[in-house]
């Protein structure tokens, strides 16, 4: 063989060792993100007993499953965030609830209540530091109309609305006020959430 | 019912014989007055809650009203009257593991909430006895305290 030949032959391994890698990079990247779309959708999340039995059955008594308007907020809305990072972010620490689930760690209704004050404050330790981003995403300081407010949530949102439309940071968050919006709240909860300074 | 299969003494026996008859006597009168008078109640003026509506007739609706929202709260009628709730409380709720009315009402949280504190009074035995948390005969807010919504009332009072 020549040498120029030679160099042909490995130019062509190249490229398409090249062309093989895009094309498993395209179907494993597909595949992720596909698994990533198929694992957040609410059937995916009630599909286990643990969730069906118990925060989805309270959620059906909330504003955000049935209302006026026809909008419904479901698992994944509030649970995971939208940004691809901070959801893969979240879905890494979600195998970790994988492993509670073949644990049976919350596997019946007095488990669940037992481990539900632990769940509920690493949630709102989440939504507190992320300044209740999934909130944010449907709701907005900045839209909300006070005059149309019964005058209990207007009068604690109006300093924060201020802030919010003068560019300051609000000094509260949803969370701070807003837990047990979805589901109903541990026995304990209050002093837990005041120790934890949430 | 009681067992007598292993008790020897005749006159008891006979004795629960005979109020098994009168009981079965008893109530095939009373199933055959009721017979006769079924119809007649049903044609009758007897009104159900649902009205006097046929079953097979859809009953009829009333305009759900919405719970009064009032700044300042209602006027009481009397010192002690448990004041009237002048907000929604669709949302809240009051089970063994929470009670989201003493979330805004309790000591700790009322003044930040800007929402008034539960009367002194829920902090007292029977005997007046003075408790430092909720006395647990005022646990059930809605027992004393009721939303109010611009209705007609059901019945007249003239209180
Ligand atoms: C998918 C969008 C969505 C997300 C996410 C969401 N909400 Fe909502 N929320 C709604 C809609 C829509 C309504 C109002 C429905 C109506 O009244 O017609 C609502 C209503 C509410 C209400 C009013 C309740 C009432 O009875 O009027 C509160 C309070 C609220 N949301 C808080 C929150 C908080 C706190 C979060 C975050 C944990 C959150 N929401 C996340 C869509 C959302
Ligand atoms: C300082 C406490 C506080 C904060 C912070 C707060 N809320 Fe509220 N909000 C309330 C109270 C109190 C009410 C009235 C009672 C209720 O609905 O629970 C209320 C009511 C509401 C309502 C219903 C309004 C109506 O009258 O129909 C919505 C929607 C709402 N809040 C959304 C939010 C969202 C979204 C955020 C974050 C951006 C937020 N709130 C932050 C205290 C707060
Ligand atoms: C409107 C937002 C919202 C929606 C929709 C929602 N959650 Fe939650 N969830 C929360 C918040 C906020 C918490 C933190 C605890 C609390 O405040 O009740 C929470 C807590 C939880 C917890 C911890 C246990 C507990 O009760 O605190 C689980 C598990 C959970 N959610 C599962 C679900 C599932 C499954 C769905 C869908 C059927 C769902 N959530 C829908 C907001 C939401
Ligand atoms: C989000 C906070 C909040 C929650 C939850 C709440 N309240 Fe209130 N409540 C208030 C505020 C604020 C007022 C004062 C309203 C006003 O005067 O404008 C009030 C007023 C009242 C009053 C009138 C007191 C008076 O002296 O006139 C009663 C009674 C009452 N609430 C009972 C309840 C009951 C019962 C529940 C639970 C089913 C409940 N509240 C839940 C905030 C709350
Ligand atoms: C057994 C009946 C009863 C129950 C149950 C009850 N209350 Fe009352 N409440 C009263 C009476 C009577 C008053 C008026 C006398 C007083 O202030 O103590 C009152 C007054 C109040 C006031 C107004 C106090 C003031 O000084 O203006 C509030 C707020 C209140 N109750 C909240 C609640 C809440 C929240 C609950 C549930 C945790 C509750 N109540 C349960 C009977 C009751």
């Amino acid at each position: 063989m020549t040498p120029t030949s030679k160099k042909r032959v490995m130019m062509g391994f190249a490229s398409m060792t090249l062309l093989f890698g895009i094309v498993l990079g395209i179907i494993l990247w597909g595949g992720f993100n596909w698994s990533l779309a198929m694992t957040n959708t609410e059937e995916f999340c009630i599909s286990c007993h643990e969730m069906k039995d118990n925060v989805y059955q309270e959620l059906q008594e909330t504003v955000h499953f049935t209302n006026r308007t026809g909008v419904r907020a479901t698992c994944p809305d509030c649970h995971v965030p939208k940004e691809w990072i901070y959801k893969v972010k979240r879905k890494i620490q979600a195998s970790a609830e994988l492993y509670h689930k073949m644990l049976g760690t919350i596997d019946t209704k007095e488990k669940f209540e037992d481990y539900r004050l632990t769940m509920a404050l690493s949630e709102w330790k989440r939504m507190k530091a992320n300044d209740s981003r999934e909130c944010r995403n449907c709701h907005n300081y900045e839209s909300m109309d006070l005059e149309k407010q019964q005058s209990r949530g207007a009068d604690q949102h109006d300093p924060h609305v201020w802030d919010a439309m003068d560019g300051k940071n609000p000094t509260k968050t949803c969370i701070d006020c807003h837990k047990g919006i979805a589901h109903h709240l541990p026995k304990g909860w209050e002093e837990a959430a005041k120790k934890a300074g949430l | 019912m009681q067992r007598y299969s292993n008790n020897n003494d005749y006159s008891v026996q006979h004795g629960l014989m005979e109020a098994v008859m009168k009981k079965v006597i008893l109530t095939t009168v009373a199933g055959a007055v009721m017979m006769i008078q079924a119809p007649l109640a049903m044609s009758g003026d007897l009104a159900s809650l649902r009205g006097d509506n046929k079953l097979e007739v859809e009953a009829q609706m009333f305009e759900a009203k919405k719970p009064l929202q009032v700044e300042g709260g209602f006027k009481r009628s009397w010192d002690l009257q448990p004041p009237q709730i002048p907000h929604d409380i669709s949302k809240d709720r009051v089970s063994l593991q929470e009670n989201t009315c003493i979330r805004c009402h309790s000591k700790e949280n009322h003044e930040k909430e800007k929402a008034p504190e539960i009367g002194k009074s829920h902090y007292m035995t029977r005997d007046g006895k003075e408790l430092t948390k909720l006395s647990t005969r005022r646990y059930f807010c809605r027992q004393c305290h009721a939303p109010q919504a611009d209705a007609p009332a059901l019945v007249e009072n003239t209180f």
